[in-house]
């Protein structure tokens, strides 16, 4: 994105990215078949923020960008978990 | 202002310099005042139909019984006239056309960061439009459901909802590229000198505006998507007896729309901001206070939304926790207001008509914000919900305020762009019809809602039938304004007086370009900002 200093990340960086991701859906896979009650969620919604914290760092090259896009980014993110939170406590305490 | 050279005389400006002959020159045409026009004009059409429905939804209201139309025209009739009125004239209408025309020379550039992303956003307004237009006349006729397209009633009628809904959907992807595109510009292109604290606070707003629509508008588009998918694959997301919960729809339409309140408010506070510190020659009190109030009502509007849904069965901690967070709003609006009145204090003010709009923004706004915290209190909010009182209170706020603020953006930038004066003295009679008659509508609403006379209903008890008469002749004192006012204005845009490139001395750079102003505004260099945006003495003014 930024044109004065562009990155080029070796492959062995995105296979490396690539088989963190496959023992991470291993992860979810494996973990599934115990019931944890409440945890279930919990458990399969952080493996999946680590999976996709992997995909927006490496393959869509946030790691390499200024702070200000990362900042972007995070803001979204955390409007967007205010939004599913507020909405989700009004179910739980209703 | 500026201290770039300027050509002397630019003639017709941009209007003398179309990319392609006739109509093409301007659908086609990506220079950001041409498009900001186009929204202009389609904005202003949608408006005066919108005007005509709500002229349409007083007369049948005249009294009780069926006066000039049947129930289901009726609900027809008010979805429609609150679909125009919200997507396609008050959510669009500051950011797109003013935006469009004024944001890029406020800040010294030549044009928005990604031009031909801009015009796309006016055909998919246009497209979108074109679509909710369309939804009246195929399928099973024009949708009922207001414009808040609850579940369950918006999943099972019969009437075209779906098309409606994706029209929406395709409204929703215009403000969204136009708000990145004004985060992007607003970001990368102001000119040499124009610091993050020089930036008019127009210009402000619009920036804060334009994160909301980025963040919040793709809420409003699964929300017509899930809608949509209920309809026509019966998903039962929304529907209880497959496990569902139609609350959920509430929460997902108005984590949107109330934020799109200040989608709609915010560009209209920097029309005012700008407009009283120029009529009262003082700097803007309290600009970084202004600032800061802009984001903070950006970021704490979007944490607000269930005080539209106290009565909806969501759970009591949610009621309490959503009826604090909306006082919390109050809080940097009220800062806005504090800061006017002090711009305003011991200034050399002039009396001409964008203020004069500005003036009665303030007003009815204030109005409107202070009924809002009794709507914003869960307490009395019980008792007056659905009510009339709703509608009045939400008209004093959007339209006293948002439109207000859009005739005084008329009134004030459109000589710039046109190089022609209107006839100040009719434009100030026009407002003062306008104002006469907005009060009489609009109050007139919100006591019959006191009284306890439910909204979007066709028919009502004989004890309401004088407040609906009084209402309905205050639209018809509006109307006869608005017409007053159009007519005088376009009138004067195409017919009268040349200005000079600074009718109203301001001191941001807008005003140091010809009028109208040149293709890319700026002639050969960019401008070199020097002094803050109200900053009359060293512009020169004072």
């Amino acid at each position: 994105m930024t044109d004065d200093h562009s990155h080029i990340v070796p492959y062995q960086t995105f296979v490396i990215v690539w088989c963190a991701l496959l023992v991470l859906t291993g992860i979810t896979v494996w973990v599934a078949q115990y019931n944890l009650g409440a945890w279930n969620v919990w458990v399969a919604l952080t493996i999946a923020t680590f999976k996709s914290g992997l995909v927006v760092a490496y393959f869509m090259h946030m790691k390499y960008e200024q702070w200000l896009f990362k900042l972007s980014l995070l803001s979204a993110l955390a409007i967007l978990a205010i939004f599913i939170g507020f909405t989700f406590f009004d179910v739980l305490y209703r | 202002m500026s201290e770039a050279s300027i050509p002397a005389s630019a003639g017709r400006g941009f209007f003398g310099e179309a990319p392609y002959r006739g109509i093409f020159g301007w659908i086609f045409s990506t220079d950001h005042k041409r498009i900001g026009l186009l929204y202009f004009w389609s904005i202003v059409t949608f408006f005066i139909v919108g005007v005509a429905l709500g002229v349409l939804i007083r007369l049948e209201l005249f009294a009780p019984g069926e006066t000039i139309m049947g129930a289901q025209t009726y609900n027809a009739v008010f979805t429609l006239h609150g679909v125009i009125m919200i997507f396609l004239f008050i959510i669009p209408g500051i950011p797109a056309a003013f935006g469009n025309l004024i944001m890029p020379i406020q800040i010294g550039a030549r044009d928005v960061a990604f031009p031909k992303l801009n015009l796309f956003s006016w055909w998919l307004y246009m497209t979108g439009a074109c679509m909710a237009l369309l939804s009246l006349f195929t399928g099973g006729g024009p949708p009922d459901t207001g414009w808040t397209f609850y579940v369950p009633f918006s999943a099972q009628t019969s009437t075209n909802v779906s098309l409606a809904a994706l029209a929406v959907f395709v409204l929703g992807f215009s403000s969204i590229l136009t708000g990145l595109n004004f985060v992007t510009t607003i970001h990368r292109l102001r000119t040499d000198g124009m610091t993050w604290t020089r930036i008019p606070l127009f210009t402000w707003t619009l920036y804060a505006t334009a994160w909301i629509q980025i963040l919040a508008t793709p809420v409003i588009g699964i929300t017509v998507a899930l809608l949509f998918a209920e309809r026509v694959l019966g998903t039962g997301l929304f529907d209880p007896t497959q496990g569902g919960d139609p609350i959920m729809f509430q929460h997902l339409f108005w984590i949107y729309s109330h934020p799109a309140v200040y989608i709609m408010v915010l560009p209209g506070m920097g029309v005012v901001s700008d407009i009283v510190a120029v009529f009262a020659r003082k700097p803007a009190f309290g600009y970084k206070a202004m600032v800061v109030s802009s984001l903070a009502i950006a970021f704490a509007g979007s944490l607000v939304w269930a005080h539209h849904m106290y009565t909806s069965g969501i759970s009591d901690l949610a009621v309490m926790v959503f009826s604090f967070l909306t006082f919390i709003v109050a809080i940097p609006s009220a800062i806005k207001v504090f800061n006017w009145l002090a711009t305003l204090y011991q200034g050399s003010i002039l009396l001409d008509p964008p203020l004069l709009f500005a003036l009665s923004f303030i007003l009815l706004f204030t109005i409107g914000g202070l009924s809002g915290l009794v709507l914003g209190s869960a307490a009395t909010d019980v008792h007056v919900h659905d009510t009339y009182f709703v509608v009045g209170h939400f008209h004093f706020v959007m339209f006293g305020g948002t439109g207000m603020a859009f005739f005084a953006a008329m009134h004030y930038w459109l000589p710039k762009i046109y190089g022609r004066m209107y006839d100040k003295t009719v434009a100030t009679v026009s407002w003062v019809i306008i104002f006469v008659g907005f009060c009489i509508l609009y109050i007139a609403m919100k006591v019959v809602g006191i009284q306890g006379m439910p909204r979007r209903y066709y028919d009502y008890i004989p004890e309401f039938t004088g407040l609906n008469q009084l209402a309905t002749f205050g639209s018809w004192i509006l109307t006869l304004g608005l017409i007053l006012m159009f007519v005088n204005i376009f009138r004067g845009l195409f017919y009268g007086e040349p200005v000079g490139n600074n009718p109203w001395g301001g001191a941001s750079l807008e005003w140091q370009i010809p009028s109208p102003p040149p293709t890319e505004n700026f002639g050969d260099e960019d401008p070199v900002v020097t002094h803050g945006p109200y900053d009359f003495k060293k512009a020169g003014i004072l």
